[in-house]
């Protein structure tokens, strides 16, 4: 049987939050979500886009730490600093180009998502992408998204210059084999690219 | 008396609504649950599949219950906190009696029931029986439901008893009734993804069916084509094949001009028609003249919209259609359903794989609440109050003369006016919050306010429970046992998690203590949940919802049985309609001739915008719930009206600003939220809030003749800039109406 693996599909987010709101159900940081969910101009679209942290190969939050605090897993699960050795300077916060870490003053330590490592570990699925109802974010195969789903599962990312591949991967148009930021709509919209989201267009009434 | 006993605030300080936003025993990792009780959401229709965890008789917290088969461990941001309502500190935990300028004095249980119970019969001695009334809730298990209709008719011997359904499920039921001759979605969700095309009618299921939207994405996966009718571009219109941003009241436009259109280019089953309907004729004369150019009129819509999304519905190989409350809560509520039906029947695609239809619930047990009798024209079983032989039936079932069943009484809102009117002088509500969910706000205060003795059963004080003289306090859904039937007729199991907290009851022995003390206590014997089922087994036994074949067991066996389910060896029916067998006598379905007509009230000089309303995805209902909830308020913390750019330039009305929406009747002060994804003619105010803050202040009384469904979804409003509102109800904390 493969790997069970994490998807994202921004087409099929609803934006209900439920993601947020069972993350902090999580036993590691219980009352705290680490996953936020992002609202894409709201004026405009009701598009909205959760983040998780992606879990780099190479992850340069856990390189920019000055104290050698952020661990990842011999399977690829990038942890939140340790406690011991978090000194609290939000090097990584400052350098996640996915904007995933946060700091918490209260406790002067970085959390973030960790992939529910205390589920994903023990053979269960994350909290985020069990509850999800629309299954934007999904927890499965990668024989059972190229079988039920339409589009491309990629991790490849480019921030300018910078290349990064992550654990996650996210579902794309068919076609596209990379995401270059700030180029690529992340949206796999049914309508023709670049269709109006305002309504009174559609309807004529400019 | 039925008035506030004490000022406003000072009742929302002792019994909220406040937020809760830490669980039972706190944050701290809990370890090891004593046990997971495997149970359902307490919320809408679909009724998910949860597990909750259970520690020293608390419930602390939730694990998916992933094998569960509708969601499959899904579940929304309302199900994900449902937990936070156990040992909640709003919970009431004495009955309560109203003390005039000081409010509300714990009582003993006795003292409660007593004083209600001599109260109903007072009433009833001096004005007449059904001077009584009882009104109820759509999400009470099928075992209370029953269990309401009886009391009403057998303990209090009133007409007047009707229920929250009314606002809800009623003119799909009503249309599903006539064109199929059972009230019931037709189909399991699992035929969703199998279909090629599907239109989704006034349903933002993003927000009010969440777990649906799966089914839909699947369905695209598939290669299904969507068309989603919607004022608003709502998060699953953004992405689908065709969003029709059509106008409140218009829908008729659309499905009579898709049908025209059909007609024309050889769309539609002839044979299907001819061998398994009836009233094509009427039906194909009346689209007639629902040419593309006459149905965009009505619809409020370029033509080529309902020309497009007739190319996609007619030819296509297999259809569903969904549809709720966006098409339901209208004074042609009725129609708009048959009209969508009408596209389903004249294609023949029904009752096979991928092809059929279904209405959204809305309330939790929608559908069941519905079946078991205590609407004010139905008797158990779904039948008819007003048929002799359904009489005979359950009045032997109940052990009581034909004769002593009352007929039919009064629905939700001509009883409410009713008891305005003076004509009804004493009120027992159960699960019903009026005082949020009635249109016309000022008018439901005053008609409470001229009871002579007004009774709650709650969990929570309520809006409308701080009107009564007595209180007495429920139990949450986890605190009981019984069933619900879900929005595909699957009939489900809630398990009981813990004890209802001390002072507390299971709400079907306040009712059953009640009927004893009414003289009826032969009648309610009952010693569990279970008992009552298995009377409702033999009360709907033949009737249209057939549930006498199922047993608790089954249910747990089968994770859910769909009705009707006859016999006991019967494995219950997800699918219905196969073989185009329809459930009128003659087998067949009953095309209804619609023909378009206005809202009671449509915009004009003076009140120039339509006012739509509906929900948010973190609050359910009028909100007495979940805005107890700080997650789900944090997701919205106060009701906002979105308007479009177009629209809010020509009343200067600035993103973020107050602004005022006005109509004949009332008007609500909320913020403003512009945004591109609505009609320029239309705007759009969430519901779940109470005070200055509720939609249904503007909202109008007008009702569908048939289901007697307000008119919920459009009435004409003028909108202006208003600076933010600081008055005392302003000041109270957002979940009791203030401003964050």
């Amino acid at each position: 049987m493969s790997e069970l693996a994490f998807f994202i599909d921004y087409s099929r987010c609803i934006g209900c939050r439920a993601c947020v709101q069972a993350c902090e159900e999580c036993d590691t940081h219980r009352g705290v979500s680490m996953i936020h969910l992002e609202t894409i101009r709201r004026a405009d679209t009701v598009q909205t886009a959760p983040q998780v942290c992606m879990h780099c190969e190479d992850p340069i939050c856990a390189r920019v730490c000055p104290a050698d605090a952020i661990k990842q897993t011999p399977d690829g699960v990038t942890q939140s600093a340790l406690k011991p050795r978090c000194i609290g300077c939000s090097n990584c916060v400052l350098a996640c180009p996915f904007g995933v870490p946060k700091y918490f003053g209260a406790i002067d330590q970085m959390m973030k998502c960790d992939y529910c490592y205390d589920r994903t570990s023990a053979g269960k699925r994350p909290m985020c992408a069990t509850v999800c109802p629309s299954q934007a974010l999904a927890f499965t195969t990668r024989e059972e998204i190229e079988r039920k789903r339409q589009g491309t599962a990629i991790n490849l990312w480019k921030f300018g210059g910078e290349v990064v591949r992550t654990k996650i991967s996210v579902i794309v148009p068919s076609g596209v084999s990379e995401i270059r930021i700030g180029e690529s709509a992340l949206s796999r919209a049914g309508g023709p690219a670049g269709a109006t989201e305002d309504v009174a267009v559609l309807l004529g009434e400019i | 008396m039925a008035k506030l006993p004490a000022p406003l605030s000072q009742i929302v300080d002792r019994f909220g609504p406040h937020t809760k936003g830490v669980p039972a025993g706190g944050w701290a990792p809990i370890g090891e649950p004593d046990r997971f009780v495997k149970t359902h959401c307490c919320f809408c229709g679909q009724q998910c599949g949860i597990q909750l965890k259970v520690k020293d008789n608390r419930v602390v917290g939730f694990e998916p219950w992933e094998d569960f088969p509708f969601n499959a461990g899904k579940l929304c941001p309302k199900g994900v906190k449902r937990y936070m309502q156990d040992e909640h500190p709003d919970r009431l935990r004495s009955p309560l009696e109203r003390v005039e300028g000081e409010g509300f004095r714990p009582v003993s249980w006795d003292l409660a029931l007593d004083r209600t119970a001599k109260e109903i019969r007072r009433i009833q001695e001096r004005y007449g029986d059904d001077a009584f009334a009882v009104l109820t809730g759509a999400s009470l298990t099928n075992e209370k439901a029953y269990l309401m209709g009886k009391f009403a008719r057998v303990a209090v011997r009133t007409a007047n008893i009707d229920y929250n359904g009314r606002l809800c499920m009623v003119s799909a039921a009503a249309a599903s009734k006539k064109v199929f001759g059972i009230d019931r979605s037709a189909n399991p969700w699992s035929d969703i993804p199998k279909a090629k095309a599907i239109l989704v009618a006034g349903a933002n299921v993003a927000d009010c069916a969440p777990i649906t939207t799966d089914y839909l994405w699947q369905a695209r996966e598939n290669g299904a084509k969507i068309i989603v009718l919607d004022p608003r571009m709502t998060p699953i219109a953004r992405t689908v094949d065709l969003f029709i941003p059509v106008r409140p009241g218009g829908d008729i436009g659309i499905f009579n001009g898709m049908l025209h259109v059909m007609i024309e280019r050889g769309w539609v089953d002839r044979e299907f028609i001819s061998e398994h309907t009836t009233g094509f004729e009427k039906v194909e004369e009346s689209v007639r003249k629902y040419t593309p150019e006459y149905a965009g009129r009505i619809a409020g819509v370029p033509p080529a919209m309902i020309v497009k999304a007739a190319e996609i519905w007619g030819p296509a190989e297999t259809s569903f259609l969904l549809h709720a409350r966006g098409i339901e809560h209208h004074s042609k509520g009725v129609e708009n359903c048959m009209a969508a039906i009408n596209l389903v029947v004249a294609t023949g695609r029904i009752g096979r794989e991928g092809c059929g239809y279904a209405m959204i619930t809305g309330q939790g047990n929608g559908q069941g609440a519905r079946e078991q009798g205590q609407k004010c024209d139905q008797l158990p079983g779904g039948r008819d109050i007003e048929n002799p032989d359904h009489r005979r039936f359950i009045a032997e079932v109940w052990g009581v003369p034909e004769e002593s069943i009352p007929h039919k009484g009064l629905s939700a809102v001509p009883l409410l006016e009713a008891v305005h009117a003076g004509k009804i002088k004493g009120l027992l509500l159960i699960c019903f919050n009026p005082m949020v969910s009635l249109p016309d706000q000022n008018f439901i205060r005053e008609a409470l306010e001229k009871l002579e003795y007004f009774a709650v059963i709650d969990f929570f004080l309520s809006e409308t429970a701080r009107f009564a003289d007595v209180v007495l306090p429920g139990s949450l859904m986890e605190e009981d046992e019984g069933t619900t039937t879900s929005v595909e007729g699957r009939v489900i199991h809630h398990r009981k998690a813990v004890e209802p907290p001390a002072g507390a009851r299971e709400d079907w022995r306040i009712v059953c203590d009640l009927a004893a003390r009414l003289g009826a206590g032969v009648k309610f014997p009952y010693g569990s949940p279970r008992e009552i089922f298995e009377e409702l087994r033999t009360a709907s036994k033949g009737g249209v919802s057939d549930y006498f074949g199922i047993t608790w067991e089954k249910i747990d066996a089968q994770k859910g049985v769909f009705w009707p389910c006859p016999s006991l060896d019967h494995p219950g029916t997800p699918r219905l309609y196969e073989g185009a067998r329809f459930g009128h006598p003659d087998g067949r379905a009953h095309f209804q001739a619609v023909e378009w007509r206005p809202a009671a009230e449509e915009p004009d000089a003076e009140y120039p915008v339509i006012l739509t309303t509906g929900r948010v995805v973190s609050q359910y209902l009028s909100g007495t719930q979940t805005r107890r909830i700080a997650g789900l308020m944090a997701q919205e913390p106060e009701p906002f009206c979105e308007i479009h750019p177009n629209l809010a330039a020509r009343y200067g009305i600035e993103p973020d600003g107050f602004v005022s929406v006005e109509s004949r009747r009332g008007s609500t002060v909320v913020r403003a939220r512009i945004v591109r994804t609505i009609r320029p003619d239309t705007v759009f105010v969430p519901y779940h809030w109470p005070l200055a803050r509720a939609a249904n202040n503007c909202t109008i009384r007008a009702i569908d003749p048939v289901s007697n469904i307000p008119e919920f979804k459009i009435c004409a409003v003028r909108i202006s800039a208003a600076p933010r509102p600081d008055d005392a109800i302003a000041r109270l904390p957002p979940e009791a109406g203030g401003i964050a």
